[in-house]
């Protein structure tokens, strides 16, 4: 875990409201592991007080580059939102535990399940599992066309079957109806979206790792904030999204 | 002795800085970042009798230049504490002050004494302040004769000076920490945090599951400054002294206010490396205000100053 100013390469809007932020720095030799988010300083003032916990999307290690996806939603998104190249950005990170890539091996299917703004930690998921002769078939789930985002770089992985919720691209629904209606068969799944589309992945019963996302304080495990439920076990019992997270089993977590 | 230690009743201290209790566990996620050994002291999570999970989430909520946060003292209970957080912290040269929480008087004294029994804590911080639980905390602190019977029973059963943790929830902040001195208080801890709620339009409801929650961060540094200013006219034990500090110039101002002592809260979760900067930081201040040692500062904005001001 390392703390640095880093430098912004570029910024643009990639969907409406998405946006794509490629920030270079020594910082990101750290960032090795997939599903692993960066927390975000967006100002050197004391406001907005808090860091913005943002997933890594895409690492370069020759350009020293990390991509980040994220939508401009409140204050410190839309300050976010207005950096410019050149502009220095303090960044905290890598923090939590990632996917758990060593789960499917070469030569065999790994299904990555991503819901609007969880889709960007899947893609450098994908990228390492195609690395590791893992073959890559990704399901995209976004509000309607006009929101898609990535979906060509998912394609360079393999598979895509895209989702949207009105149904103007792809299968008219959810993600998890693309699950039910498509007969895919893998050897490892890999999820990342809102909790409700989480909730019906864990209900649905299917095998895998999902990746949480939480109002956080810290990012590093002091604040107590994100802390979520266990199953089994004591009423007492929890675990930080943010350290002991962001990624669990399916089925680890009450969500 | 440097230019930043200084002594406090139970407390040997390289400097004048802790993180506060609720605001960096029991140590380990920090350990990671730097040697704990360069603090002053470390204030621990608040300790129970029993475990506690604390409030549901959301607990947390931003709010202009603060936060709202409505844990509710999550914490595995004071024996778990003793067997599987302080041994890790044994490695590192740095006085601990165990924060004690409870539901009744029997419990703050239960815990109080398990905790000061232990060699490696050097004094108890009284938590009769947390806003965020139904029964206990802040039910203490709100009321002089309650808070000072219950810091008298603590007193008796600790091996360990006491600190009280004072609420600035109440009508008169001084009669609350004269009542908690009488009744045998060593020190004080002020301020924790305001009551506060952060309302959702879009849900046309409060942020927080927990509906109010405690307000910390910078927001509050005025409202903490005349507290201590209040209190540290009318009473003789010291104040460690809290409430939006960030940066080393913040210590000053709080030292002058009349704290012996100043603990960072909120601050770490911005910065993890928010306390070595500020101590960093602090003897440069030293030369800049033309004193020698950090001591000197202490009650400096009421009381007659035998060095001349810089600038009038």
């Amino acid at each position: 875990m390392k703390k640095e100013c880093v430098q912004i390469v570029s910024q643009r809007e990639i969907a409406p409201a998405i946006y794509e932020l490629v920030v270079t720095g020594q910082i990101v030799r750290y960032m090795t592991a997939p599903g692993q988010f960066l927390h975000v300083k967006v100002s050197e003032e004391l406001e907005p007080l808090l860091r913005r916990p943002i997933s890594i999307c895409d690492v370069d290690q020759q350009k020293q580059t990390v991509t980040m996806l994220y939508r401009k939603e409140g204050r410190g998104t839309s300050l976010l939102s207005k950096k410019k190249p050149g502009d220095l950005l303090d960044l905290l990170g890598p923090l939590g535990s990632g996917f758990p890539t060593n789960e499917v091996a070469s030569g065999q299917t790994a299904l990555l399940i991503g819901g609007g703004i969880g889709v960007p930690p899947l893609y450098y998921l994908g990228k390492q599992l195609q690395q590791q002769g893992v073959s890559v078939i990704s399901i995209l789930g976004f509000a309607s066309a006009a929101d898609i985002f990535y979906e060509e770089a998912f394609r360079s992985l393999g598979e895509v079957y895209v989702s949207t919720v009105d149904g103007s691209a792809g299968t008219k629904g959810f993600v998890t109806d693309v699950l039910t209606q498509q007969l895919i068969t893998y050897d490892g799944l890999y999820a990342c979206g809102p909790n409700v589309m989480l909730r019906a992945l864990q209900q649905q019963g299917v095998k895998g790792y999902i990746s949480l996302e939480e109002r956080m304080g810290c990012g590093i495990g002091a604040c107590f904030a994100c802390v979520c439920h266990v199953p089994n076990g004591a009423s007492t019992d929890y675990v930080k999204v943010c350290s002991d997270g962001p990624v669990f089993k399916i089925g680890e977590v009450m969500i | 002795m440097t230019r930043l230690s200084l002594e406090l009743p139970g407390l040997s201290m390289k400097n004048p800085i802790m993180p506060a209790s609720g605001c960096f566990g029991f140590g380990k996620e920090f350990a990671s970042f730097y040697d704990l050994s360069l603090l002053g002291a470390i204030v621990l999570k608040s300790a129970t009798k029993e475990p506690r999970f604390g409030n549901e989430t959301p607990r947390v909520a931003e709010t202009h230049s603060g936060m709202l946060n409505s844990i509710g003292l999550q914490n595995p209970g004071v024996d778990q504490i003793i067997a599987k957080e302080l041994p890790p912290l044994k490695r590192y040269q740095v006085p601990l002050i165990a924060n004690v929480a409870g539901k009744s008087e029997e419990e703050y004294v239960e815990v109080a004494r398990k905790l000061s029994q232990q060699e490696q804590i050097a004094a108890i911080e009284l938590n009769i302040s947390c806003p965020n639980v139904k029964e206990g905390g802040i039910q203490f602190g709100t009321d002089a004769r309650t808070a000072a019977s219950l810091t008298r029973k603590v007193k008796d059963a600790s091996k360990k000076p006491v600190y009280v943790k004072l609420s600035p929830n109440v009508t008169s902040i001084t009669e609350m920490a004269q009542a908690v001195e009488a009744a045998g208080a060593d020190g004080l801890s002020m301020i924790n945090t305001l009551v506060g709620m952060v309302m959702d339009w879009k849900t046309r409801k409060p942020v927080l599951a927990n509906k109010t929650g405690g307000l910390s961060g910078p927001a509050i540094k005025p409202v903490a400054l005349r507290m201590i200013y209040e209190v540290a006219q009318c009473v003789s034990i010291p104040i460690i002294g809290m409430g939006g500090v960030t940066s080393a110039q913040d210590v000053i101002e709080f030292m002058l206010a009349g704290a012996s002592a100043v603990a960072v809260g909120t601050a770490n979760f911005v910065d993890p490396f928010a306390c070595p900067t500020i101590i960093n930081d602090l003897e440069a201040w030293l030369d800049k205000m033309k004193i020698e040692s950090i001591t000197e500062l202490v009650e400096g904005s009421f009381k007659e100053w035998e060095v001349p001001l810089l600038s009038r």
